[in-house]
C-alpha cells in the first residue's frame, strides 16, 4: 500500500510540475491544485496513517494500541485541504480579473509589471519602455 | 492558570486577530476602523516592548496551549530573536497604520485596508511565535492569503499582472514546505520543533534527513527571495501600493529569512557539512545579483526590490558562517534592513506624490522643491548602503568581522563591494530625482501640504530615527544581537524552555 502511494506520489507530482510549466494561466492552477493533493499524500505516506484498527485509545488504557492507525496526518491534510481550497478559489478569480481586462491568460502576455527592454541602458529608454508596455496591451477594462 | 509568559505570547497574536475581526465587520464605518487600528498598534507596540523585556529578564519562554504538554499540542516560544521580530513587527504596523493615512491610493480602499494589515501582522507575529512545524506553515498561509488581498488593493492592471506570478510562485513554495513537513513528521514522528532538535540526531539514515532538509531551505529560500529562487519578488512588489510595497518589503521575506535560521541552527547543528557552502554559494548569488539587478532599473521601486534580494545576501552570509557573532550579524542586519527598507519603500511613495512618477527620468528638482524630503530619504538610503555612523554600518560590520574572523575571505569581499554598489543605486536615484533639473515636459505638482504632509512624513522620520538611534547609541542593540546570537546557537535553552515546562 505505501508503495501505491508512494507511486501515486510521484506521478501526481510529474504531472504538477508539467501542468505549472505550461503558458496558460489555467493549466498552472490546475498544476498548483495537483500538487497540493501530491503534497497531502505525501502526508498520508509518510505518517504512517495504514494501520489496521481505528485510533481509539481502548478504556483502562492511556495509550493507543500497536497496530492502531495514526489520526495525527488526517488532521493535518483537512487542514491542508481547507487551505489550498481558499487559496486555489484566490488564484482562480485573480486569473479570470485577468483574463476579462487583457482577453488572454497567455503567461507570455503578461508583460505590463515586467515590460520588454527592461532593463534599459538609461532612464530615458527604461521610461520609454515602461510607457510602451502600458500603451500597447490590449486592454477590455471595464468590458463585462 | 495562565500565567504572564502564556499572555505575552498569546496577546501579540489576539490583539490582530480581534483588529482583523471587527475591522472586517465594520466596513461600512471608516473611523471605527482608524480608531481599532490605532489602539491595536499602540497595543502591539507596548504589549511587544513587554514581551521583548521578559525574554531579556526570564530567557526563553514558552506557552502551551490549552495546557496539552509538550510535544502534543500547539506550542507558543519566544527567544530574543523572536521577542525582537514580534517588536521590529509591531513597530512596521504602526508606521504602515500611520502612513496609510495620509495615502489616496489606500484611502479609496480602506475599508479592506485594515483587516488585511491586520491579518498580515497577524500571520507574521504567528510565524516567529510558532514552536512546531505545521503551526509555522499555517502562520504562512495566513500571510500568504493577507498578502494575496494587499498587494491587488488599488486593482490597476499592472497590479494584477505582478499578483499572478506573485501568487502562484509563492503558493508553488508553500506546498513544497508542507510536502517537506509531511515528510519530516514521517522522519522524527514529531512536530514540535524543539523534540524535532531532539530526536533528529538519533536517526540513523542522515541522508533522508539531509534530503528534507533540503526540501525545507527551497521552500523557505523562495520565500526568502533568496538566489536562484527570487524571480518573483521583482516581478510583483513595485506594483503594489507603497504602503503595502513598505510592510512587504520589511516582513514577508524576513519571514523566510527567520525560518531559514530556526532550520538550520535547530535542526542541522552539526554533522550536516553540506549546509555551509551551500549557504555560502547563495548568500554570494543573492547579493550580487541583487545588487547587479537594481544597477540595471531606472525606476525607484524596482531600485528598491532588486535591494531587498541583495539585502537578504547578507543575513544568508549569517546563516553560512554561522558562529555565535554571525548568527547576532544576522539578527542585527534583520532589525536594521526591516526599518530602513520599509523606511525607503514609504519615501518612494512619497516621492511619487510630490514628483508624479517613479520613473527617474521624468523625475527632478525634488531637493530645492522640498529639503526634507531630501534628507529624510537620504537616511536611510546611506544607513542601507552602510555609511556610518547609521545603523547599516553596524550591521554590516558584525557580518564582515564574522566573515574575517571564521577566514571567509572571498564572501567579506563580496559583501563589501555590494555595499559599494548598494551605494552606486542610491545616488543614482539622489542625482536623477533630487539633485538634477526638472525635465523639460514635466508637469510642476503642487506641493504637500497640511495634514497630510504630516501623515505621511512622521512615519517617516520616525523610522529615521530608529535608524539613527541603532547607529549612534549601539550599545544595547549590538548586545542584544550577540546575546540572540548565543542563544540561536546553543539551542539549549530553546528546547529546555520547550520540552522541560511540567504543569501540575
Amino acid at each position: 500500500m505505501e508503495f501505491l502511494l508512494a507511486v501515486l506520489f510521484g506521478v501526481l507530482l510529474a504531472a504538477a510540475l508539467y501542468l505549472l510549466m505550461a503558458r496558460s494561466l489555467a493549466r498552472a492552477i490546475l498544476g498548483v491544485l495537483l500538487l497540493g493533493n501530491a503534497a497531502n499524500i505525501a502526508i498520508i505516506a509518510s505518517g504512517r496513517v495504514l494501520g489496521s484498527g481505528p485510533p481509539l485509545v481502548a478504556s483502562g488504557a492511556n495509550a493507543l494500541a500497536a497496530g492502531a492507525s495514526n489520526p495525527l496526518p488526517q488532521a493535518l491534510v483537512l487542514t491542508a485541504i481547507v487551505i489550498s481550497f481558499g487559496l486555489t478559489a484566490y488564484v482562480m478569480v485573480l486569473s479570470w480579473a485577468v483574463w476579462r481586462g487583457k482577453g488572454t491568460v497567455d503567461t507570455e502576455a503578461l508583460r505590463v509589471a515586467e515590460p520588454r527592454g527592461l532593463p534599459a541602458a538609461d532612464a530615458r529608454e527604461a521610461a520609454a519602455a515602461e510607457t510602451l508596455a502600458a500603451d500597447l496591451l490590449p486592454t477590455r477594462t471595464g468590458a463585462r | 492558570m495562565a500565567t504572564r509568559a502564556d499572555w505575552l505570547l498569546a496577546l501579540p497574536l489576539l490583539l490582530p486577530l480581534l483588529a482583523c475581526a471587527a475591522t472586517a465587520a465594520l466596513q461600512s464605518r471608516r473611523d471605527l476602523q482608524r480608531g481599532i487600528t490605532a489602539i491595536t498598534a499602540v497595543g502591539l507596540l507596548l504589549v511587544s516592548a513587554a514581551l521583548v523585556a521578559e525574554v531579556v529578564s526570564q530567557g526563553v519562554i514558552a506557552s502551551q496551549m490549552g495546557d496539552w504538554p509538550a510535544p502534543f499540542g500547539i506550542t507558543l516560544v519566544a527567544d530574543l530573536f523572536a521577542a525582537s521580530m514580534v517588536a521590529i513587527t509591531a513597530l512596521m504596523y504602526a508606521a504602515t497604520a500611520l502612513y496609510a493615512r495620509g495615502d489616496a491610493d489606500v484611502l479609496d480602499n480602506e475599508a479592506l485596508w485594515h483587516p488585511l494589515l491586520a491579518a498580515l501582522a497577524l500571520g507574521v507575529g504567528g510565524a516567529f511565535l510558532a514552536g512546531d512545524l505545521f503551526n509555522l506553515y499555517v502562520w504562512f498561509e495566513v500571510m500568504l492569503i493577507a498578502s494575496f488581498g494587499l498587494i491587488v488593493l488599488g486593482g490597476g492592471r499592472e497590479q494584477l499582472d505582478g499578483a499572478v506570478k506573485y501568487a502562484v510562485l509563492n503558493l508553488l513554495a508553500t506546498t513544497v514546505f508542507l510536502m517537506s513537513t509531511g515528510m519530516m513528521y514521517g522522519l522524527t514522528g514529531t512536530l514540535n520543533l524543539a523534540d524535532m532538535a531532539r530526536r533528529i540526531p538519533e536517526i540513523e539514515n542522515q541522508g533522508a534527513v539531509a534530503a528534507v532538509a533540503f526540501l525545507m531551505l527551497a521552500a523557505f529560500g523562495a520565500k526568502a527571495a533568496v538566489f536562484p529562487l527570487f524571480f518573483w519578488l521583482p516581478a510583483s512588489y513595485h506594483t503594489a501600493i507603497a504602503p503595502v510595497a513598505a510592510i512587504f518589503a520589511a516582513l514577508l521575506t524576513k519571514v523566510g529569512v527567520y525560518a531559514l535560521i530556526r532550520i538550520v541552527t535547530l535542526l542541522l547543528p552539526e554533522g550536516h557539512s553540506w549546509v555551509a557552502p551551500l549557504m555560502w554559494f547563495l548568500a554570494a548569488g543573492t547579493m550580487v545579483v541583487g545588487v547587479l539587478g537594481a544597477a540595471a532599473h531606472w525606476e525607484i521601486r524596482r531600485i528598491l526590490s532588486f535591494h531587498i534580494i541583495s539585502q537578504i545576501g547578507y543575513m544568508i552570509v549569517g546563516i553560512a558562517i554561522a558562529t555565535p557573532l554571525a548568527l547576532a550579524g544576522a539578527v542585527l542586519y534583520m532589525l536594521h534592513h526591516i526599518v530602513v527598507k520599509a523606511n525607503l519603500f514609504l519615501v518612494a511613495g512619497v516621492i511619487r506624490r510630490a514628483g508624479g512618477t517613479f520613473s527617474l527620468a521624468t523625475l527632478g528638482g525634488l531637493w530645492r522643491r522640498d529639503p526634507w524630503l531630501g534628507l529624510l530619504f537620504a537616511i536611510p538610503a546611506l544607513s542601507l548602503a552602510g555609511i556610518p555612523p547609521l545603523s547599516g554600518f553596524w550591521a554590516k560590520l558584525f557580518v564582515l568581522k564574522s566573515g574575517f574572523d571564521a577566514g571567509w575571505y572571498v564572501l567579506a569581499a563580496i559583501a563589501l563591494a555590494t555595499g559599494i554598489l548598494t551605494l552606486y543605486s542610491m545616488l543614482k536615484i539622489w542625482l536623477e530625482a533630487f539633485w538634477k533639473e526638472v525635465p523639460e515636459g514635466t508637469p510642476e505638482l503642487p506641493p504637500i501640504t497640511g495634514a497630510t504632509r504630516w501623515l505621511l512624513l512622521a512615519p517617516v522620520a520616525g523610522l529615521g530615527l530608529v535608524t539613527i538611534t541603532i547607529g549612534l547609541w549601539t550599545e544595547p542593540f549590538a548586545a542584544f544581537a550577540l546575546a540572540a546570537g548565543e542563544q540561536l546557537a546553543s539551542r539549549e535553552a530553546y528546547i529546555t524552555a520547550v520540552m522541560g515546562v511540567i504543569r501540575p
